[in-house]
C-alpha cells in the first residue's frame, strides 16, 4: 500500500517544554526583579508621556493655534494620528478574534501580547479626536446625553458620530476580550503570589477563578462569542473610520474603495507593530522558545499579503480618478504623485509597497533584524499614507483661490512623539505586572498537539 | 451538648479531592467514578480539557442565548434612539436628509448590538459561574495552586445525606487519584 508522506508541521512550542515550564517562563517574568533596562526603557517613555501631557496642557490652556491646523487644512497631525493608532489596533483584534474562529494554533502564544498592543493603542487613538474638538471637557456632547440646552441630541446621520460609537465599543469590547482572556492566568499568578499585596491584587483581579470544568464551558462559550463579536466589530470600526473620509464630497476621500483599503492598512500596520515589539521582547525576556521562528514568519507573510492589498488599493486610487473622467479627481492624484507633498506620497509607496516585497524571500522573512527594519518601515510608511490621504486631499481642493499648505508646528511634532511616548509607557507596564503569554491556552494547545 | 447541636457545629463536608497528573488520568478517572454511581462530580483544571464536559454529563452552556437578547436589545434600543432623536425630539434639517432612514442608522444599531452582547456574554459567563467568589472549599486542598499551573483536581461533591467521604475517597484512590483530602467548607 502505497503512504502519503505528510511534512511534520514546525511544532509551535520548541524543545520538551512541560507545562509547569509555561508557567516558570511566563509567569517568571512578572515575578522577578525588576531588570535594569526596563528602569531606563521606563525613564525614556515615561519623559516622552511626560511631554505628551505637557503638549496637551499647553493646547488646552493656549487653544487649537498651536497646532499648524488651518483653512483649508482643518484635519492634520490629529486625525492622521487618530488614524494610525487605531490601524494598528486591529492586528490584535484580528490575532485574537479572527485566526481563532480560523482555528490557527499558532495565535496562541502571540494574542495576549497584540491584544494589550489593541487596548493601548486604540487608548492613545482615542485621546486625538478628544483634543481635536477644542474643548475636550464638551465631548460628552457626541454622546447621546441630556446636555445644558436639553432637547438638543447629536445628529445621527453624521459619520463622525458612528465613529465615536465604533471606536468607544472597539475599545470596551477588547477591553472585555482582553480581561476575560487574562482571567485563568491572573488566577495563577495570585496562586504563585509570596508577598501579600501580590495575593490581594491578583486575588481580587481573578475574581475567585479556580478552572472548575463547569466555569471553563461557560468561559469557553464567552470566549466564543466575544471572538465572533470581535470579527465584525473590526471589520466595522475601520470602515466607519474610513466613512469619515468617504461620505463627504472631497476629491481623493470620497471613493467606494475606502473600507475595505483601510482595514488592509490596519491589519497591515497592526502586525507591523506586533513584529517591532515582539522581536525585542521574545529577546529580551527568553521567549525564543514560545513565540518561535514560525510565529514570526507567519506575521511576515500576513504583513506582505496586507501590503500587497494596499498597494493594489493605490494602484486602483489612480486609475479610478483616470477612468472616472472626473478634473477634480484626476488633479488629486496627480497632485498626490507629483504636487508639493510628493515627497510624502513616494516615501509611503516605498514603505508600503516596495519595501515589503523583500518578504517573498524565506532569508528576509526569518531574518529578525531584518523583519524589525521592515517592520519599522512599514509603520512609517503606514503614518504617511494616512498623512497624504487627509493633507494632500484638503490643501487643494476644488477653488484654487482656496488653497494652502499645512506645516507641522513642534506641538504638532512633539504630540506624535508623546503619543509614542504613551503607548510604549502602558506596554512596559503590561510586560511588567501581566503575563504576555496566555499560559492557559498554550497550555491547552500542548496538551491537544500531544492527543493528536 | 445534644446531637442536633453537635451535627450544626461540625462543619459541613463539601466533598472529596484527589490530584491527577494528565487530562487523561483525570478523564479516565471521570469516567469510571460515573460508573461507580458518582454523578456531581467537578474538576479543577489548568485550561479547559476537551472531552472532559461530556466525561463530566454537562450541557453546552445557554450563554449565547444571552448574548442574542442582550445583542437584538440593544439594536431595537440604537434604532428607537435614533429615530426618537432624530425625528422626535430633535427634528433638524441637515442636508436636506431624512430625519430618520435606515441606512445611516446602520453603524451605530450595529454597534450597539454588539456592545451589549459582549457585556452579556462576560457578565453573564461570571454570573453563571457565581464569580467573583472570593472562597471556596476546593482552595483548602494542599495541592489546591497546582491547578492553575500542571495540576489536576476531581472533586467528588457532597450530593445529600447518602454521601460517605471516607467511601468517596476510597473510590477516588481506586481509580488512581493521589492526595486525597476531604475538602471542608
Amino acid at each position: 500500500m502505497a503512504t502519503v508522506s505528510r511534512p511534520a508541521e514546525t511544532p509551535l512550542v520548541l524543545g520538551e517544554v512541560t507545562l509547569a515550564d509555561v508557567t516558570r517562563s511566563v509567569a517568571g517574568i512578572v515575578e522577578a526583579k525588576t531588570p535594569r533596562a526596563w528602569w531606563a526603557a521606563f525613564a525614556f517613555t515615561g519623559t516622552l508621556t511626560l511631554v505628551l501631557i505637557a503638549m496637551l496642557t499647553y493646547l488646552v490652556t493656549t487653544g487649537i493655534g498651536v497646532w499648524g491646523n488651518n483653512s483649508p487644512v482643518g484635519w492634520a497631525f490629529d486625525i492622521t494620528n487618530f488614524v494610525f493608532w487605531i490601524g494598528i489596533g486591529h492586528a490584535g483584534t484580528l490575532i485574537s478574534a479572527i485566526l481563532y474562529l480560523f482555528r490557527q494554533r499558532w495565535r496562541t502564544s502571540i494574542n495576549r501580547f497584540a491584544e494589550a498592543m489593541t487596548i493601548f493603542a486604540v487608548t492613545c487613538a482615542a485621546m486625538f479626536p478628544l483634543f481635536h474638538v477644542g474643548r475636550p471637557w464638551r465631548a460628552y456632547w457626541l454622546f447621546p446625553v441630556p446636555n445644558q440646552w436639553s432637547g438638543m441630541w447629536p445628529n445621527f446621520r453624521s459619520p463622525l458620530i458612528w465613529d465615536v460609537f465604533a471606536v468607544s465599543t472597539y475599545f470596551t469590547v477588547s477591553l472585555l476580550f482582553w480581561y476575560l482572556g487574562l482571567l485563568p492566568d491572573l488566577a495563577t499568578l495570585r496562586d504563585r503570589a509570596r508577598s501579600r499585596i501580590r495575593q490581594i491584587v491578583y486575588g481580587v483581579l481573578s475574581l475567585g477563578w479556580r478552572g472548575s470544568a463547569r466555569h471553563w464551558r461557560h468561559y469557553e462559550m464567552a470566549y466564543l462569542l466575544l471572538a465572533g463579536l470581535s470579527t465584525p466589530l473590526v471589520l466595522s470600526v475601520h470602515s466607519i473610520v474610513s466613512f469619515d473620509f468617504a461620505v463627504s464630497i472631497l476629491p481623493g476621500w470620497h471613493t467606494t474603495i475606502f473600507p475595505p483599503y483601510f482595514v488592509a492598512g490596519a491589519i497591515f500596520s497592526g502586525f507591523a507593530m506586533v513584529v517591532s515589539l515582539m522581536v525585542i521582547a521574545r529577546w529580551f525576556f527568553g521567549l525564543e522558545h514560545l513565540v518561535t521562528m514560525k510565529h514570526l514568519e507567519n506575521m511576515n507573510k500576513v504583513m506582505l499579503a496586507t501590503g500587497l492589498i494596499v498597494g493594489y488599493a493605490y494602484a486602483v486610487e489612480f486609475f479610478i480618478a483616470w477612468y472616472s473622467g472626473n478634473p477634480y479627481e484626476r488633479f488629486a492624484f496627480m497632485n498626490r504623485a507629483l504636487g508639493p507633498y510628493a515627497w510624502a506620497y513616494w516615501t509611503m509607496v516605498a514603505c508600503n509597497v516596495l519595501v515589503p516585497q523583500l518578504f517573498w524571500f524565506r532569508k528576509v522573512r526569518t531574518s529578525v533584524p531584518a523583519m524589525f527594519v521592515i517592520s519599522l518601515l512599514v509603520n512609517v510608511g503606514m503614518w504617511f499614507e494616512r498623512f497624504v490621504i487627509i493633507v494632500t486631499s484638503l490643501h487643494r481642493d476644488f477653488l484654487p483661490a482656496a488653497w494652502g499648505m499645512f506645516r507641522p508646528t513642534w506641538v504638532d511634532l512633539l504630540t506624535l512623539a508623546g503619543s509614542f511616548g504613551l503607548f510604549l509607557t502602558l506596554f512596559l507596564l503590561f510586560v511588567r505586572f501581566l503575563p504576555m503569554i496566555s499560559m492557559s491556552e498554550v497550555k491547552a494547545m500542548m496538551a491537544s498537539e500531544e492527543a493528536a | 451538648m445534644s446531637v442536633e447541636q453537635t451535627a450544626t457545629m461540625a462543619p459541613r463536608v463539601y466533598g472529596v479531592a484527589a490530584e491527577f497528573q494528565s487530562p487523561a488520568e483525570l478523564l479516565e478517572a471521570v469516567r469510571k467514578l460515573r460508573q461507580r454511581g458518582y454523578q456531581r462530580l467537578d474538576a479543577l483544571t489548568p485550561f479547559p480539557v476537551h472531552g472532559l464536559d461530556e466525561a463530566l454529563g454537562l450541557r453546552r452552556s445557554p450563554l449565547g442565548w444571552a448574548a442574542l437578547a442582550a445583542g437584538l436589545t440593544g439594536a431595537s434600543g440604537a434604532l428607537l434612539l435614533q429615530w426618537w432623536t432624530g425625528a422626535v425630539a430633535y427634528p433638524l434639517v441637515v442636508g436636506g436628509k431624512p430625519y430618520f432612514a435606515w441606512q445611516p442608522s446602520v453603524p451605530v444599531t450595529f454597534e450597539l448590538a454588539v456592545l451589549l452582547a459582549s457585556f452579556a456574554a462576560v457578565l453573564g459567563m461570571l454570573a453563571l459561574n457565581g464569580l467573583p467568589r472570593f472562597y471556596h472549599p476546593a482552595s483548602n486542598h494542599k495541592r489546591y495552586p497546582r491547578v492553575s499551573d500542571d495540576g489536576f483536581l476531581l472533586i467528588v461533591e457532597n450530593d445529600g445525606p447518602a454521601f460517605d467521604a471516607a467511601r468517596a475517597a476510597e473510590a477516588l484512590r481506586a481509580v488512581g487519584g493521589q492526595h486525597v483530602e476531604v475538602l471542608e467548607d
